[in-house]
């Protein structure tokens, strides 16, 4: 740990002077501004893609909490129903009259804000906001973004989204309360629901607001990817990390029009009159019948088509970062380096074609359904094809117990879970029963939280360093990793068994229904009421971790992991621009535990040894 | 360090656990008739719950397998540092192996593609138009907040003709015969759930969909709402009875017309009175 990476001999000979002959792409970046020197332009209005992914960092980890919160509460809901949430009940719901119990309408709010806050303001902000903005320019040897300013307004871009959503709480009839797929004509008619009111339009505002800071974040990504790479660093070379966001990239890009187009056609649906989501003479709570119209199928083939490759968006940076920290300390190549970028690829494609198996059980054609089923159980095999390489990576590895690394290795693990749990939906048949149940529930949260969220947690505690020049403490990283797997795993397991006996998701009170009214749901309720209770006090312990570290964690130094990929061969935290000179690469970041080489791991500035050749297949 | 391996083994017996069990709890298992948990009532929900335990058996043997090789490498391949401050045992240096991972894409592909074709026929005869079964129409049932709206036809059995039977959020049928029914939605989106039966199906405004469902098994079920539809949606309940005979479906279908026709009556008599 702490190696000096002068120390190896060959580093300093390896860079490349900027503006050398052979730079490549990276003309455009040669001459370097000065650092701005006031606050407003160093930490505010930043140009810095470094200060940018930070920024995207607190902003998430804060809509984290607010998103956490939420959760805890619908989960007290279900499992003491109706039941005043102690100390708290007067002031969260006023309602005397009602002996101060939540309201049936305020649990659809719940849930409905709980996962646009996490999916919208939490994990796509942090995997792609933070880590893509952070890592991208550094991993690929650039002095920053293609695109700095757009980038600087990417960030910008979020807060009136962050505005408005947190705003949305408050205004006349509450928050939107229509799901967070906010399906037509609940969303849609103004008296249908509360919070059909207004809410669902600062809903659709938000995620406006938000969709336009991603797009923005994505051209820069593909461009910065495809033109700003360091000398030596070919596509092939790039950390997983990289592509990963280079494909999730790619993936927004095409996707995200087709959602905002969606937004606004709901939009105008509410606003000005349109009829885009409702058929001819329907009316709901004493509306006029609508004239000419089209239909409520339409929003859903629209919003999945984005919202499928949503969930890919949100599992592929992971899939990257993973990737990087269970090569590095496992101390070996990753096994099997391009049949990974290929599957993330496949992915990524298949991932457009799956979009109706969220649709079986909607009214839509039942012979598309049998269409579906084959490309969803498809795109099972990219995934399974990333398991077994990353159980091959560490397969004769020399494993170190990092934070980073177990938080990576209870990704693949609860990977597993939820790409197994996902054959269950993909058969059309066994669908009919667990549609709409908690086995769904279960199910996005051990890809969502178990992946996504693990993936979050080993990207902090392995690239905090780099960000913050300072180590968090490992033994607290350790304790939060514990108490959260356990109860992360207390939480959402079960979730599959109740969903099984047919326990729909999205009832305020699940006693309403006869089948539902034994002990053994009521007690598996309750337990994971329980658990959720625990994994959001344990992560006090990171909070409490992650701020002390910054003020007075160890020094970092410039490589605390002995890792090869490029953003370790510069300073911690970088310095303006990243890099001295731009580095020169000579081979991709896995190579650890060359035979021949008395250090474990060959920097991507250092050539291998001569008598190491490669497999060009696997390599 | 080599015992964080056992946290991972914990998870993985919790979760195969969880499974084992529920069987032997009829709260835990497949919703089936209080008082007998392992029977289906339904034709579609033996298929359905064959097709099921199909695929818990085979993502069981990959949950398994994956996780006790993930167990063995944490446990097998830790870094130790032996007396000299070195490790004990370097890492291996290779880049993967095509054969592997040939073999690891065609053994996945081809259960999976087994798995999509096996079940193209049961979902072909549960929901495709052309399988509607040639039986007249038990009701059509319309969603609205929050209740589901029942019509039955009348002696003439006809549907929308002046001797309609309506009932709200009552559901009967007879045992052993398949019962088709419309569904619709006059407001928002809602879903004809049928628990008991493997039964789902979104009631969508602007379109009329056939649902058909048996049950070998008389009695009381229940009818749920799946598909969120405001803020009453949780208690979107009916009932359904599965009647024993066709005669004791008749008879309780000629005393709700009875019922209803005195209270029409009687709401005529009043307005006259007015």
């Amino acid at each position: 740990m702490g190696a000096d990476l002068t120390a190896n001999g060959s580093h300093g000979a390896a860079a490349v002077p900027a503006g050398g002959d052979d730079h490549g792409h990276s003309d455009g970046h040669d001459h370097i501004h000065p650092a701005p020197s006031n606050f407003l332009s160093k930490y505010v209005f930043s140009h810095d893609h470094k200060i940018i992914g930070i920024q995207f960092l607190f902003s998430g980890l804060i809509f984290f909490v607010l998103g956490g919160l939420l959760a805890m509460a619908v989960r007290w809901q279900l499992a003491w129903p109706w039941k005043p949430v102690p100390i708290l009940a007067k002031a969260l719901w006023s309602h005397p009259a009602l002996g101060y119990q939540m309201p049936p309408e305020d649990y659809n709010k719940l849930f409905t804000m709980h996962a646009t806050i996490m999916i919208f303001f939490v994990v796509i902000p942090l995997l792609t906001g933070a880590f893509g903005n952070f890592l991208i320019p550094l991993m690929i040897g650039a002095r920053d973004m293609a695109f700095p300013k757009l980038n600087m307004f990417s960030y910008w871009f979020m807060w009136p989204a962050f505005i408005i959503i947190t705003y949305s709480f408050f205004v006349e009839g509450g928050s939107a309360e229509a799901g967070w797929t906010s399906y037509p004509p609940l969303s849609v008619f103004r008296w249908s629901t509360p919070g059909s009111l207004n809410g669902q339009t600062f809903w659709l505002l938000a995620l406006l607001f938000a969709g336009i800071s991603s797009l923005m974040g994505s051209i820069n990504y593909i461009t910065t990817i495809v033109m700003l790479r360091s000398p030596g660093m070919k596509m092939f070379r790039m950390p997983m990390t990289v592509w990963a966001m280079f494909i999730t990239a790619l993936l927004q890009a095409f996707a995200l029009p087709v959602l905002t187009s969606a937004l606004i056609m709901q939009l105008l649906d509410r606003t000005a009159g349109t009829n885009f989501f409702s058929p001819v003479g329907h009316t709901v709570a004493n509306s006029p019948p609508v004239v000419g119209g089209g239909g409520p199928l339409l929003f859903q083939h629209l919003f999945w088509f984005y919202s499928h490759p949503a969930v890919y968006i949100m599992i592929l940076p992971g899939m990257g970062i993973v990737s990087d920290v269970i090569a590095t300390f496992s101390r070996k190549p990753l096994f099997g380096y391009k049949p990974m970028v290929l599957a993330i690829a496949g992915i990524a494609g298949l991932g457009f074609i799956v979009w109706g198996h969220h649709m079986f059980q909607s009214g839509m054609n039942p012979q598309l359904g049998a269409t579906f089923m084959l490309s969803t159980m498809m795109i099972a095999l990219p995934s399974a094809i990333k398991v077994f390489n990353w159980l091959g990576t560490m397969w004769g590895g020399r494993i170190q117990y990092t934070s980073a690394m177990l938080n990576a290795m209870a990704f693949v693990a609860m990977f597993i879970i939820g790409g197994l749990s996902g054959i269950f939906m993909a058969a059309t048949p066994v669908d009919m029963h667990i549609h709409d149940t908690y086995f769904i529930v279960g199910h996005i949260h051990y890809v969502l939280f178990g992946g996504s969220t693990f993936a979050i947690f080993a990207g902090i505690y392995y690239w905090f360093p780099k960000m913050f020049g300072r180590m968090m403490n490992e033994r607290l990283g350790l304790i939060h990793f514990f108490l959260t797997f356990i109860f992360f795993n207390g939480t959402f397991f079960l979730m599959h068994i109740i969903g099984m006996h047919g326990h729909p998701r999205r009832i305020a009170d699940p006693t309403a229904y006869e089948f539902l009214r034994g002990a053994g749901v009521t007690g598996m309720n309750q337990f994971m009421t329980l658990s959720a209770f625990g994994l959001g006090l344990t992560q006090l312990i990171f909070a409490y971790n992650f701020l002390s570290s910054l003020v007075v964690g160890a020094e970092a130094g410039p490589n605390p992991w002995n890792a090869n990929s490029l953003e370790w061969s510069t300073a911690s935290p970088p310095p303006h621009y990243n890099f001295e000179t731009l580095p020169r690469v000579y081979h991709a970041p896995y190579e650890f535990s060359v035979p021949g080489v008395e250090a474990d791991f060959v920097p991507q500035t250092v050539p291998l040894p001569r008598n190491i050749t490669l497999d060009p297949v696997m390599a | 360090m080599r015992y964080w391996s056992i946290l991972f083994a914990v998870a993985a017996v919790f979760s195969v656990g969880a499974f084992v069990y529920a069987p032997f709890s009829a709260d835990w298992w497949l919703p089936n008739v209080a008082g007998d948990p392992y029977h289906v009532v339904s034709t579609f929900g033996k298929e359905i719950d064959s097709l099921y335990f199909i695929i818990l058996g085979i993502t069981g043997v990959a949950f398994i397998g994956t996780q006790i090789v993930l167990v063995w490498v944490q446990y097998r391949y830790v870094d130790e540092i032996g007396p000299d401050g070195k490790p004990t045992r370097p890492a291996q240096y290779f880049h993967g192996s095509q054969r592997l991972e040939v073999v690891w894409t065609i053994i996945p592909a081809a259960i999976l593609v087994f798995l999509a074709l096996y079940q193209m026929d049961t979902w072909a005869s549960i929901k495709l138009r052309s399988a509607t079964p040639r039986v007249p129409v038990l009701a059509e049932i319309t969603g609205r907040q929050f209740q589901w709206v029942i019509k039955y036809p009348g002696p003439d059995g006809k549907l929308n003709t002046a001797d309609d039977l309506f009932t709200v959020s009552d559901l009967h049928f007879v045992k052993n015969q398949t019962a088709l029914i419309q569904l619709k939605s006059s407001d928002v989106l809602h879903s004809f759930f049928l628990p008991q039966m493997r039964i789902k199906q979104d009631a969508v405004p602007g379109m009329t969909i056939p649902v058909w469902f048996d049950a070998d098994t008389a009695g009381h079920y229940e009818l749920v709402c799946a598909e969120l539809c405001g803020w009453g949606h949780y208690k979107m309940r009916g009932h359904v009875t599965v009647h024993e005979t066709e005669e004791e479906f008749q008879k309780w279908q000629a005393d709700q017309l009875a019922e209803q026709n005195r209270s029409q009556l009687s709401m005529a008599s009043e307005s006259q009175g007015r």
